[in-house]
């Protein structure tokens, strides 16, 4: 071992003097010879020149010597690697390409492939994430999911021995006052053993004391770093400080670290500014909550160490149907109470994960694209190098030589091209992470790290072999004879290398036609979804929230019940209507705004969901009892231009001492009350002591749940009736967003200056952020379709261009022979269009199968739809009518008397 | 001339593993021992012994030495590791087996019927 690295020593630390002695040695035993030699009676001149001709060649065992010292193979890679580069440089514009194509491919599939281990691969910021799960109730019976679930529930979960903590979070806005400005500010409520569960605890100050089972809700408060630095300047002190949320005192106890995230599926649930915790009973919760108040809307647990989620769910299923056995009245049979425990990381990135991996996907179809087409360009190249390769061979080149040179040629090109696509994405990075939509969660995770390196290293690695292959194991077949037979500059390619240089372009026209086709139906369902009918109007409409404080002793509280808000509503809006340029306005609360996805957790816990009981119903197990629900004032229809279909509209009559009336929607009426006239019919929330709600209208369906379903049942309550705390205004006429947010707040704080008001949006750009994931796939995908259709277009122009060439004396005779110029042409079309078909025909076959798998990514159009499959397939052979006329025109020129003379 | 026998495969450094376990030579003296030992029937390209002692190097068998050769040139000598001696030890056994195999083998008479 010792003497190997020695020898190793010898090769590279002191190289010069290793030759030197290796020559010296070599020298002195010739004159040793030649000394012998003339004591032989030999003389000088002869003695010397026969001492050379018995040692043999010198230079050969030279090297032969050098192969002898350690770590040859270094010195083969070196000179290889020497040599790749100098017939590199030889031809820059091939090079030029290829570097650009694998720069391209690596650089793209990188990228997307960081956005992927930062949101899919890691696991989430916490200590033992993989213990973390997030708890879901569903009621399969009536088709209610995440239905929430109750503090003895929550007690009979702590105590099932499955979890070590199991932690309510209830997602909440406040308004926090004191500073410049009143500011709405994100709120998460939790048990006091959330920091010990997620395992993080705050860099300043201490998180709460998990063993408080005090009654209500503990006045300490843990905030986010963005809000230390924001509205308190980092503030050192700030521990002594106090903070006023919705005109209740908390004091600060602990400031997070930067970059800390909640865990939660909205850009909204996870950039928490305030933490705050309870015991979930005692005021201003109820002192002993009842088992079927199910006001605890989400909740997340760490299992105890070891168990597996299997095993944790099959205890939890046992336990589950024991409350129920106990606790029969509080579990109606028909719900199907159970409670499903799902990985927290499965339940944070869960619903990106489709689209990332069809992302990954496509732009791995496009490096591999990239790759076809390099190898293409290498096989031209090869069939112009053949004469080298023969000579080489025949110089006593050993065939595994060449074909290491060729692979490290490759492998050189696509470590360039990696290293140049890696150089993009650092310069491009903070350009490129615009573009990333902010809904995707773990955004602030992404980044370009190790394993990201690895993956640009090992993608560059498999590339570079991949379209180093072909053509190196093509010369390592080269038939000496025949290539140096060959008089001409280019060798004839073998048949078999035209075979594969035209399997080379079939198959990327397969793959260019799968991601083409992939984008085009994400294209059709997103035309579709931009142009399908809404039901509303959004032109001209501006939403702009605020709220108002619930403090948490009810004796404080300004806007306790619904008579004591409405006139508090009545004055903005009448205010609001004097704004110039306003032609309408409505308020209504925050779910009222159609296909706003910024609180949609938020709606399906606290605001949206009604769960209901229909009057004479005795059970609605057909269909769900789960119905959205929305409290608006009575021009909110008018405004949002949601026609009226029968019966009457809210109006000043409906009142807080009036009995509460509803005003449906078609779909509503439908579900309900099938084949009757719904007006009249009466309807109450499961809620113990709840009123009975008359419907008085049925209007239109319209989109304002979704853009993707006509017809989901929807109930509006009067404003005025059921006192609401986050209110939208919705204000139409020509009005400009940021200037109406500061005309709104001078109103709404002229009527109580501790409101905040935030978040001017139109409704066209709450309908255009509905779209934004669906919109980053189609661009995405269609801007890696585009790339893969321009390089399979190159593919056959290359090949076509390159048999046009090779054709030129078999043409010249064709058109001396009396062939015409259509005819020359129709050979060449013909030639170029047979593998545009086959590919495509391929690529068709292959393009059904991925369409099924993104079936559920799609909108309004089935995965078969024949306008895209025939429109991308039409659209192909265009392409390749383009890229082969191209050279056919140059074959149609050809001069029969020059083209007989070439060669 | 003596008729000459080309070298079996590999026994090359078997011989010079031999002719250097006498004392540290330089590459010309190795060969002239080899020719010398072997009694001038074994033909040796002059050039092939270097790539040889390389690798005995390399292998640890061999080490080197810069130093002063009979008539004052300044050579190279090559030793005898103990590790090199073990090898030529089990080298030749295995050779004395070999040939002893092969010529009981060769001397076998045809069993008379």
């Amino acid at each position: 071992m010792i003497a190997y690295f020695r020898s190793l020593a010898a090769r590279f630390v002191r190289r010069r003097q290793t030759e030197r002695d290796l020559e010296q040695e070599l020298a002195s035993h010739i004159d040793m010879r030649a000394s012998e030699l003339v004591r032989s009676g030999w003389n000088q001149a002869s003695a010397k020149r026969q001492a050379r001709i018995e040692f043999g060649s010198l230079e050969r065992f030279k090297e032969e010597c050098r192969d002898a010292i350690a770590g040859n193979f270094i010195d083969i890679l070196l000179q290889d690697l020497r040599f790749a580069s100098r017939i590199l440089r030889k031809s820059p514009g091939f090079v030029a390409v290829a570097i650009l194509t694998m720069a391209i491919g690596i650089g793209a599939t990188t990228a997307i492939f960081s956005v992927v281990d930062a949101t899919l691969l890691e696991p989430l910021p916490y200590p033992q994430s993989e213990q973390l799960v997030s708890i879901q109730d569903n009621f399969p019976g009536v088709g209610a999911r995440d239905v929430g679930m109750s503090e003895p529930e929550w007690q009979d979960l702590q105590h099932s021995g499955v979890f070590e903590y199991v932690s309510p979070t209830w997602f909440d806005e406040n308004n926090l006052t004191g500073a410049s400005q009143p500011a709405r500010v994100r709120l998460l409520i939790v048990a006091p053993n959330y920091f010990e569960l997620l395992g993080v605890q705050p860099h300043l100050g201490r998180g709460f004391d998990p063993q408080d089972h005090s009654p209500g809700i503990i006045p300490e408060v843990v905030i986010s770093d963005g809000l230390w630095k924001r509205a308190f300047g980092s503030d050192p002190n700030i521990l002594s400080k106090s903070v006023r949320m919705d005109t209740d005192l908390y004091r600060i106890v602990g400031v997070m670290p930067a970059g800390f995230d909640a865990p939660g599926r909205t850009a909204e649930e996870r950039n928490i500014e305030i933490w705050a915790a309870t015991s979930f009973y005692g005021a201003p919760l109820s002192d002993h909550p009842p088992r079927n108040r199910r006001n605890l809307p989400t909740a997340i647990a760490r299992l105890k160490p070891g168990l597996t989620i299997a095993a944790a769910q099959s205890r939890l299923d046992a336990l589950v149907a024991s409350l129920q056995k106990q606790f029969a009245a509080d579990y109606p049979q028909q719900n199907g109470w159970t409670v499903r425990l799902v990985p927290l990381k499965e339940r944070v990135v869960g619903n990106v994960r489709q689209s990332l991996v069809l992302l990954l996907g496509a732009v791995g179809l496009v490096l591999l694209i990239g790759c076809v087409n390099v190898a293409n360009l290498l096989l031209a190249r090869a069939s112009t190098r053949g004469r080298e390769m023969a000579i080489r061979r025949a110089l006593g080149a050993a065939q595994a030589r060449l074909t290491r040179q060729l692979l490290t040629e490759s492998l050189l090109l696509s470590f360039i091209g990696g290293i140049a696509g890696l150089g993009i994405l650092f310069l491009l990075k903070d350009f490129l992470l615009q573009l990333v939509p902010e809904h995707l969660p773990r955004l602030n995770e992404i980044s370009i790290s190790w394993s990201v390196l690895l993956f640009a290293l090992v993608a560059s690695v498999v590339s570079g072999i991949l379209f180093g292959l072909a053509p190196a194991l093509q010369a390592g077949r080269l038939d000496l004879n025949h290539a140096l037979k060959q008089e001409g500059r280019v060798s004839t390619g073998s048949g078999e290398r035209a075979r594969m240089r035209r399997g080379l372009v079939i198959t990327e026209f397969a793959l260019s036609l799968v991601l083409m086709i992939a984008a085009g139906l994400l294209l059709h369902s997103f035309w579709d979804l931009v142009n399908v009918p809404l039901g509303f109007n959004p032109e001209k409409v501006i939403s702009v929230r605020t709220r108002l404080p619930s403090p948490n002793d009810p004796k404080i509280d300004k806007y306790a019940t619904a008579a004591q808000e409405a006139p508090f509503i009545r004055e903005l809006i009448r205010r609001c209507a004097m704004l110039p340029n306003v032609q309408e306005v409505a308020i209504g609360d925050t779910a009222s705004i159609p296909l706003d996805e910024s609180l949609r957790e938020l709606k399906l816990i606290s605001e949206g969901q009604f769960l209901l009981t229909v009057e004479g119903h005795d059970t609605q197990s057909e269909h769900s009892s789960v119905v959205e629900r929305s409290s608006v004032s009575p021009n909110y229809f008018h405004l949002l231009g949601i026609p009226l279909q029968r019966g009457r509209l809210f109006n000043e009559s409906d009142n807080d001492n009036t009995p509460q009336v509803a005003i449906i929607n078609q779909a509503m009426a439908q579900t309900y009350w099938p084949n009757k006239d719904a007006l009249g019919k009466r309807f109450k929330s499961v809620k113990s002591g709840a009123p009975w709600i008359t419907v008085v209208g049925v209007i239109a369906n319209a989109r304002t749940q979704s853009l993707v379903q006509e017809d989901v049942p929807q109930i509006y309550l009067d404003v005025y009736q059921t006192g609401v705390q986050r209110l939208a205004i919705l204000l139409r006429g020509h009005l400009r967003a940021a200037a109406i947010a500061d005309e709104v707040r001078e109103q709404v704080q002229a009527l109580d200056p501790t409101l905040p008001v935030s978040g001017a949006q139109t409704l066209n750009e709450t309908v255009s952020a509905s779209l934004a994931q669906r919109r980053f796939s189609m661009e995405m995908v269609g801007l890696f379709a585009l790339t893969a259709l321009l390089l399979a277009g190159l593919g056959i122009y290359g090949v076509i261009s390159y048999l046009v060439s090779e054709r030129t004396h078999e043409i010249g005779i064709r058109l001396a022979l009396g062939a015409s110029r259509a005819n020359i042409l129709r050979i060449v079309l013909r030639q170029g269009l047979g593998l545009a078909i086959v590919g495509a025909a391929v690529g068709l076959v292959c393009a059904l199968i991925v369409s099924h798998l993104m079936a559920s990514l799609l909108y309004g159009v089935r995965p078969t739809d024949p306008l895209t499959f025939a429109g991308v397939a039409f659209l192909f052979i265009g392409v390749a009518l383009l890229a082969c006329y191209l050279p056919a025109r140059r074959a149609m020129k050809v001069d029969p008397m020059v083209a007989l003379r070439y060669e | 001339m003596a008729r000459e026998a080309d070298l079996l495969p590999g026994t090359l450094d078997l011989l010079i593993l031999k002719a250097v376990s006498l004392g540290p030579l330089h590459g010309y003296a190795v060969l002239s021992r080899i020719r010398q030992i072997s009694g001038d029937t074994l033909f040796i390209e002059q050039g092939a012994l270097y790539p040889a002692l390389f690798r005995l190097v390399r292998q640890g068998l061999l080490k080197t030495e810069w130093g002063k050769s009979e008539n004052n040139r300044r050579a190279k000598f090559y030793e005898l590791t103990s590790k090199g001696r073990k090898r030529l030890r089990e080298e030749t056994d295995g050779w004395n087996r070999l040939v002893a195999a092969i010529a009981s083998s060769l001397a076998a008479q045809p069993q008379e019927a």
